[in-house]
């Protein structure tokens, strides 16, 4: 019966996401990105390309809003280096203005290349990797212990489950059955350095080290929004934490920039701008 | 120390549902199993990972409760330290880092479990409150300002167990961030902080018997260290002493002598703190504090050879 119940509510919700337009919103967040790159000199565009779905679902679909149109669940970006698409999701949603995006990285604005707690929309300073899911525990078990019914998403990098705190982290969100924390790791396969799958290999598998944890693991493919959608909100009713292992491509959009490690951090110039934009603009 | 913490924090956590402790393997008993056993939800154990503990208090406090972290001094402040930086004092989250065994209490313990320099690291944290009382009713004046305060982070330097009271006849109270004068006397000052002032006392007798009057200053917030009362004890002594069971660098001693620069103080300062190296000695709290040179005979005859 609670399955069905459940079920129904997914069907109800996926007819809520729309493909279609979540293409169109991120195809904006992308070249909005590109057009910020071109006022500094670095900012981490290929990291935010390979989680830019996720957080799009996230935003426009998962999360649930009250009657004032305020979100009842947390974003909790991890993965501090990516946070240029979610302040692109806030300007569009009008938490952040166009002027604090145009300030980014200046010294009159309030938005750097990592987020800061009480900046709006952010719910945590991160940036130093292995943080955001101690936050999140502690945030979602704070709301449990409460007697509200928020949940916690929280973005993180593939590369920060090297860090020992992450699985600190993960062993203690088992431990406490933390069924209101939804996890998603961006799987691009890549630390900062080079490709995990060849200098890393103990890090894989992946799914059998996170269920062993006490949580449920979901493999989705990470640049579909309405894959990520679906397996999102299959974690409503869960007992314990999930983590969607979301496979994505870092850089995803831009033929030059996708799985080449210079573009973790490097702008594009004026040239490589332009056809940047291109690609994205044609993309199917 | 322990035990009155623990008394204090059930009493405390009885009244205010925000209250939780967060221990990683390491718990006093007493009244905290009390408090485990009536508020079960309130009380977590992370086990042996110092990291998650420090972390999940900080999003405990972004979500509105009002989380202490409990472990040995070394483990609640040098395991976790980027969490203690970067999630609690960056975001200024209204968190009590305990630090049980501050200095060399666990002396036979070897160095792995002595924070020696515990002071001094804290207190070079923006936004982190250090704390560190002197004896069992100084603790629990702490763990309630701790409690219900809204500047920020703070690392509470505790004891063991066993301390015995000094300030029960105080001639000031014990008020946050405040100097407090726990003994009067006209002719030297004592600064000191923490289980060590045990020695200041003896140490101040020792002077009295030399006909020096010796007054006792509990300096028990070294961050924000009180200034403006330290000016007024360089100015009022001819000699201050300042006596702490802490790394000579960054330890209270070294702002006591930079305030004393900057007004162009006359006083006497005189200073003991630990050495500035690993001692290998496993006896007694007081057997290795002699061996950092803070004997109280050897003390004595450096400040009373001025």
């Amino acid at each position: 019966m609670k399955l069905e119940r459940s079920r129904e509510r997914i069907e109800e919700r996926r007819n809520a996401f729309d493909p279609y337009a979540a293409k169109q919103r991120c195809r904006r967040y992308r070249k909005r990105i590109l057009e910020i790159s071109q006022q500094v000199s670095a900012l981490h565009v290929a990291p935010a390309f390979s989680c830019v779905e996720i957080v799009d679902a996230l935003y426009n679909g998962v999360m649930r809003r009250d009657a004032k149109c305020e979100y009842r669940d947390v974003f909790l970006m991890s993965k501090g280096h990516g946070c240029m698409i979610q302040y692109v999701v806030l300007e569009e949603q009008g938490v952040l203005s166009r002027a604090d995006i145009d300030a980014y990285c200046k010294p009159h604005g309030r938005l750097g290349a990592h987020p800061d707690y009480e900046t709006p929309g952010i719910a945590a300073s991160t940036g130093s990797l292995g943080h955001g899911l101690g936050l999140a525990v502690g945030q979602a078990f704070a709301e449990r212990l409460k007697g509200g019914d928020t949940r916690l998403y929280c973005v993180l990098s593939d590369g920060e489950f090297q860090e020992g705190s992450t699985w600190e982290a993960m062993m203690m969100a088992g431990n406490l059955g933390l069924g209101n924390l939804v996890a998603l790791m961006d799987n691009n396969d890549f630390s900062g350095l080079e490709r995990m799958s060849e200098g890393h290999k103990a890090f894989y598998p992946l799914v059998d080290k996170v269920r062993a944890f006490g949580w449920r693991a979901i493999e989705v493919a990470g640049h579909d929004g309405a894959a990520i959608f679906e397996a999102a909100a299959s974690a409503a009713d869960s007992a314990v934490p999930t983590l969607l292992i979301c496979r994505t491509t870092k850089g995803k959009g831009v033929s030059f920039m996708e799985n080449v490690p210079i573009w973790h951090y490097r702008s594009p110039n004026p040239r490589e701008y332009v056809q940047a934009l291109m690609e994205i603009e044609t993309a199917p | 120390m322990r035990n009155k913490f623990a008394d204090t924090f059930y009493e405390l956590g009885r009244q205010d549902p925000r209250l939780c402790i967060v221990v990683a393997d390491i718990s006093p008993a007493g009244s905290i199993e009390k408090f485990r056993t009536e508020f079960p939800q309130r009380f977590v154990n992370t086990g042996v990972a110092e990291q998650i503990m420090i972390g999940m208090t900080a999003g405990m406090a972004q979500r509105g409760l009002r989380p202490f972290a409990y472990t040995i001094a070394t483990f609640s402040l040098y395991r976790p330290f980027e969490m203690i930086r970067d999630d609690l004092c960056y975001q200024n989250l209204c968190v009590t880092v305990v630090g049980i065994g501050g200095g060399l209490t666990y002396s036979t313990l070897g160095a792995t479990h002595h924070a020696q320099e515990d002071v001094s690291i804290a207190c070079a944290v923006p936004n982190l409150t250090v704390i560190a009382p002197c004896d069992p009713l100084e603790t629990e004046s702490a763990t309630r300002w701790c409690a219900d305060q809204e500047h920020g982070p703070v690392y509470l330097r505790l004891g063991k167990a066993g301390e015995p009271s000094f300030t029960q006849a105080a001639p000031q109270p014990w008020v946050f961030g405040k100097l407090r004068r726990i003994r009067e006397g006209s002719n030297v000052c004592i600064l000191s902080y923490g289980p060590i002032m045990k020695r200041a006392y003896a140490v101040a007798e020792r002077l009295e018997a030399t006909g020096r009057s010796t007054a006792i200053v509990s300096v028990h917030t070294l961050k924000p260290l009180d200034v403006k009362g330290i000016v007024e004890i360089l100015k009022k002594f001819p000699s201050v002493v300042v006596i702490e069971e802490c790394a000579p660098n960054g330890g209270l001693a070294m702002q006591v002598k930079a305030i004393a620069f900057d007004i162009g103080a006359q006083t006497r300062i005189h200073s003991f703190a630990l050495r500035d190296e690993f001692i290998h000695c496993y006896g007694s709290h007081d057997d290795i504090l002699d061996a950092h040179g803070l004997g109280v005979g050897e003390m004595a005859g450096r400040i009373l050879g001025e």
